[in-house]
Parts: C-alpha cells; sequence; structure tokens
C-alpha cells in the first residue's frame, strides 16, 4: 500500500511539474525517478520513452504505466497513471470554470484571438520537430503529404488514415525486407 | 441517444487508441469530434489547446480533460480523461511483458514506418485548417487577416531563428500574443 501511495505522489508530482508534451516531462523523470528514487536507468527510461512514442496514448502516460508496472505491477502501473494525470484534472477543470465565466468579456476575448496566432506557430512548430523524426525517406515524405491533403480535405475520422498508414508501412517495408 | 458520459469514454477511449506520438497527435482526433458532435468549435478548441500549454500537465491529459468538462462538467473531464488513459495502459502492460521482442519485431517496426509520418501528417492537417482560420477567413483580398500573419511570422521567427528567444518555453509566445492580442484589438 505503501509503494502505491509513494508512486501515485511521486507521478502527480511529476505531472505537476510538466508543462507542455510528454518530451517535457523527461527531466523531471530523470530527477524523480532515476536520480531520488533509483526506480529505473537511464538507459532503461530511454527504452520506455522508444516505446512510448510509438505505441498509441499519450508518452507521459505510457512511459508512467512502464515505470510503476516495474516497480510494483501493474495495479503500480494504473496507480502511476492515475497519478500522472490528477494535477491535470484539478487544474484544468478549475481554470475551465473561471475562463467559461469570463470568455465573454471583450478584453479576454482579444486575448485568446492573439493567442490562437500563438497556437498555429507552435502547431507548426511541432509538425517540423515530429517530422524530421518520421519524414526520413521519400516514401514516408510522400505517407506525409498525403494526409495532410487527405485530412483537410475529406471528413473522414483520422482513425482511417491510421489504419491505412500502417497497413501501407507494413506492405512496403515486409516487401523490402524480401527484396 | 447514447449518454453523453458513455459517449465521452468511447470517444477518448478510441483517441487514446489511435493517437501515436504524444499530447498533439490527439489534436486531429479532436478537431474531428467537434465537427462531428458540434460539442465545440475549431476556435473553441484552438483556447483549449493554448489552456493545456500553458498549465501544468500533459498537453494531451489536458486537453482530454478540458474537452470533457466543456462537455459534461467535472464528471465529463474526469471520463474523458480515464477514457483516453485506458488504452495506454492496456497496450503498455501488455508490452511490458515482452519488451524488447516488440521493439525488434519486423512487423511493428514496419507497421510504424507508416505510421509515424501519417500521425504527424494528421496534425499537419489540422494545422492547416487552424491556420486558415486565424489567418485566412478575413474579409478583405484572399481573406488575408494582416495583423494574425505579421504576428504569425515573428513568433515563428522568435521561437525558431531568434538566438535569444528560440529556447523559450511555449508559455512565453502564448502570453506575448495576448497582449498583443489585447493592445491591438484582434
Amino acid at each position: 500500500m505503501k509503494k502505491y501511495a509513494e508512486l501515485f505522489f511521486t507521478f502527480a508530482k511529476i505531472g505537476v511539474m510538466t508543462f507542455g508534451g510528454g518530451m517535457a516531462m523527461l527531466p523531471m523523470l530523470q530527477r524523480e525517478i532515476i536520480e531520488n528514487k533509483h526506480w529505473t536507468t537511464e538507459d532503461e527510461l530511454a527504452d520506455y520513452y522508444a516505446i512510448g512514442q510509438c505505441t498509441p496514448g499519450i508518452i507521459a502516460v505510457n512511459t508512467a504505466t512502464f515505470i510503476g508496472n516495474s516497480i510494483a505491477g501493474p495495479i503500480g502501473g494504473i496507480v502511476a497513471t492515475l497519478g500522472v494525470v490528477f494535477p491535470s484534472l484539478i487544474i484544468i477543470t478549475f481554470l475551465a470554470n473561471i475562463i467559461q465565466r469570463y470568455s465573454e468579456m471583450p478584453i479576454v476575448k482579444s486575448a485568446f484571438a492573439g493567442i490562437q496566432v500563438a497556437v498555429c506557430v507552435l502547431i507548426f512548430n511541432s509538425v517540423m520537430k515530429l517530422a524530421k523524426r518520421s519524414v526520413i525517406d521519400k516514401i514516408t515524405a510522400v505517407i506525409f503529404a498525403a494526409i495532410i491533403l487527405a485530412g483537410y480535405f475529406l471528413n473522414v475520422s483520422p482513425v482511417i488514415f491510421i489504419i491505412i498508414a500502417a497497413v501501407v508501412g507494413m506492405l512496403i517495408k515486409l516487401k523490402e525486407v524480401r527484396a | 441517444m447514447m449518454n453523453i458520459y458513455l459517449r465521452l469514454i468511447y470517444e477518448f477511449f478510441k483517441i487514446g487508441l489511435f493517437s501515436i506520438g504524444g499530447g498533439m497527435a490527439t489534436l486531429p482526433f479532436l478537431a474531428h469530434l467537434g465537427e462531428n458532435t458540434g460539442w465545440f468549435s475549431y476556435a473553441d478548441l484552438m483556447n483549449m489547446l493554448a489552456v493545456s500549454e500553458s498549465t501544468p500537465g500533459p498537453i494531451g491529459i489536458n486537453m482530454a480533460t478540458y474537452v470533457g468538462f466543456s462537455v459534461g462538467g467535472i464528471t465529463g473531464g474526469i471520463l474523458a480523461t480515464l477514457g483516453e488513459v485506458a488504452p495506454a495502459i492496456i497496450i503498455i502492460l501488455i508490452i511490458a511483458s515482452f519488451l524488447t521482442k516488440f521493439r525488434e519485431n519486423k512487423y511493428v517496426d514496419s507497421a510504424f514506418y507508416g505510421l509515424r509520418p501519417a500521425s504527424t501528417g494528421l496534425i499537419g492537417s489540422a494545422g492547416l485548417s487552424i491556420v486558415i482560420e486565424v489567418m485566412f477567413s478575413g474579409t478583405g483580398t484572399l481573406g488575408i487577416k494582416w495583423k494574425a500573419v505579421i504576428l504569425a511570422l515573428i513568433i515563428w521567427f522568435l521561437s525558431n531563428k531568434f538566438k535569444y528567444t528560440k529556447n523559450w518555453h511555449p508559455i512565453c509566445f502564448i502570453g506575448i500574443c495576448a497582449v498583443v492580442g489585447i493592445v491591438l484589438g484582434f
């Protein structure tokens, strides 16, 4: 029981200190999990991150589940994940409440209109960063471009694109290996 | 008519299952969800994204909580978040039992060869819709909103090229744009 509580609060602390995506969580994980608690090693953490990035779900959650599981079994994985999402639940619910109340004020509207411009740039930056890792040759460049256009023009669930891309990836890569 | 809470769990479970590569990858799914259900607009989603970037916690979780809250109150926020993390927990617990084999499996590896650029492309297409709405939906020539376009170029420069500011946290750029929005009356 004590172990679960420790997992929960350690990951809640990491959740509070993470600003941004799962990548932003890495330095906090290194400090808390490796240096303070000695729950895992740099190498293991790198593995968890690599797998966390290429499996479904949010990287932060994937990593928390891995570490929790390795320390206290499947329940540990669940507890660590609940810990990492706990601060978000509290903070966002609180903020959403306030924003909802003041969202019709002109000054708040202007501020958010400005913020939307920042959001555009941040999304663009994050696509560029991800593309460096994922668009590695001609075929992946074609998949990337095709999905941008298809995603924009067709009103189809992204789920369909993800499934097609996985199948295409398999067909192309497995054929290459055989050839 | 499906109960709104069940619907939230179902939709966010699906998002958690199919979005690959971090919190931003949930954006195209959320955009599609808003479009189909009418629960929130693109503009709402962008505001939620800005708040999620500027508050503690992983972006993906913050967005799930925010969207869930705006649709179904406090319970909605909790259920959406739990729905989104459930598939990841299940999948990771399974993978953890044969960790190294998973990484070296040729089927997994080849599927991800296609999945990674597709996931990035999906974020790109959501980004494209947002850029068009924010910068090219005005009333003038080609709908160009000059104030927004110029501000975007400046922020792009500051966040990528200018050595004193390019390592700043996104929250700084969000703050700058909020102030500019108020001062210039966006």
